[in-house]
């Protein structure tokens, strides 16, 4: 079968990560042990069209009781591919993010900003045939949390993301260009390299933005790729 | 070279219970009326450093139909899979940092030889998620699976979930310690 190319620890954050404090004794200590590659590391759940509903892609509507959100209304959109560039279609992607002020409706979320009754920052999409998605919704604001004195999240939408295969699930988070409070961030700063988080920044994409109506963002995502054979190498 | 290079990990953090629970119903039960196989429950704390439960976290699970068919694309046997089997499971750890499944014990996937589940777990205070697997303990041929002999012997209960005898429905017992003496084998496939 087709091998994957592993995990790459250079651009993956460490289990790890004293400044994000909660790591010290959450994350595993002793070494990961190898796992061949075999049919139930190279398959994973097949998701359909009826996953999904149009609804669930517009966080704007999806949650209305008496009016619209309030706050910055923004475009996302983006591509899942592997690292040899190819698209990945009908791929879950699940989004959860803050309100406009930084608060989430979770009911653990003690954080003194108000509530919007009209947004739960919660939504699903699949990609297309080509690899695409799109969602629309309210641009996040920050949040403090915990970790250390005057903690603040930088703005960010989180994403979880069902390649084709158990290799190709992620957790992400995508942040937002310019955002001052990203290299304060433990959590954001526990990406092990410039390039690697640069990824994580989505870029402002006008061809996105819509006139009268909202701002686009452009937000890729990229996920293991089958292992190249030697014959495949473009390298000379 | 590959093109493109990973897009890197982040935590799941505290709130992702609305988005990733809540708007799917019945995630951590894979079965319904018409699955074929044992009806079995996989039941487990997750255990931080300190043994403290971490009532924020999540798991996920991937396995082979009754037969050990995976209804999938890459899996020659496709077409023979259980068509009321995904084989995909997810349970939220927030009450007292345990998760539960209910599900069918997996079959023998053909090359292998003996019933396994794979498993993902994620947290707050996770960076990234670890990757795991469930074997069963009243398997007697899990002396003989690759994997399982492949970790020193002094770990591999951590593996096993333990098939509780006073429960009416099968119930297997799978806690997963992130760190200290009993720290589960994760691997890095
Ligand atoms: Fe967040």
């Amino acid at each position: 079968m087709t091998q994957f190319n592993p995990i790459n620890w250079k651009t993956h954050p460490p289990y790890i990560h004293p400044p994000y404090r909660s790591t010290a004794k959450r994350g595993p200590l002793k070494k990961l042990l190898p796992l061949p590659q075999k049919l139930s590391e190279l398959t994973g759940p097949v998701f359909g069209a009826d996953t999904v509903n149009e609804l669930d892609s517009d966080l704007t509507r999806n949650a209305r009781v008496n009016g619209e959100p309030i706050g910055e209304r923004i475009i996302v959109v983006g591509k899942l591919l592997d690292e040899s560039g190819n698209a990945i279609p009908n791929a879950l992607l699940e989004v959860w993010q803050a309100n406009a002020c930084g608060r989430y409706i979770h009911k653990v979320d003690q954080h003194d900003a108000p509530l919007d009754p009209n947004f739960t920052g919660c939504g699903r999409v699949l990609t297309d045939a080509n690899g695409e998605y799109r969602f629309t919704t309210i641009k996040p604001g920050a949040y403090p949390w915990g970790n250390h004195e005057n903690a603040w999240r930088p703005a960010h939408i989180h994403f979880s993301v069902f390649g084709t295969n158990f290799l190709q699930r992620l957790v992400t988070q995508m942040y937002f260009p310019g955002d001052p409070l990203m290299s304060l961030d433990p959590i954001f700063n526990g990406l092990p390299d410039e390039n690697g988080k640069k990824r994580l920044v989505s870029d402002y994409a006008h061809d996105i933005t819509t006139p009268e109506w909202a701002l686009g963002y452009r937000f890729n995502i990229v996920v293991n790729g089958p292992k190249e054979t030697p014959f495949e190498t473009k390298e000379a | 070279m590959s093109q493109f290079e990973q897009s890197p990990s982040q935590t799941i953090g505290p709130f992702f219970r609305n988005a990733l629970i809540e708007m799917t119903a019945n995630q951590n039960n894979l079965i319904n009326e018409n699955t074929a196989g044992q009806k079995i429950i996989i039941t487990g704390l997750v255990l931080d450093g300190n043994s403290q439960p971490i009532t924020d976290s999540m798991v996920e699970i991937w396995q082979a139909d009754a037969n050990g068919y995976f209804n999938h694309p890459a899996d020659p046997n496709r077409a023979k899979a259980d068509p009321a089997f995904s084989g995909h499971g997810r349970s939220e750890a927030v009450n007292g940092g345990r998760y539960t499944f209910t599900t069918i014990k997996p079959g023998i996937i053909p090359g292998t030889v003996t019933p396994y589940i794979n498993l993902r777990v994620f947290a707050r205070g996770m960076l990234i998620h670890a990757i795991s697997r469930i074997y069963f303990s009243d398997e007697a041929e899990n002396d003989n699976d690759e994997v399982l002999n492949s970790v020193p012997a002094e770990r591999r209960h951590t593996l096993v979930a333990q098939l509780d005898p006073a429960e009416p429905i099968p119930t297997y017992r799978f806690d997963l310690n992130m760190q200290g003496e009993n720290e589960t084998v994760f691997f890095n496939p």
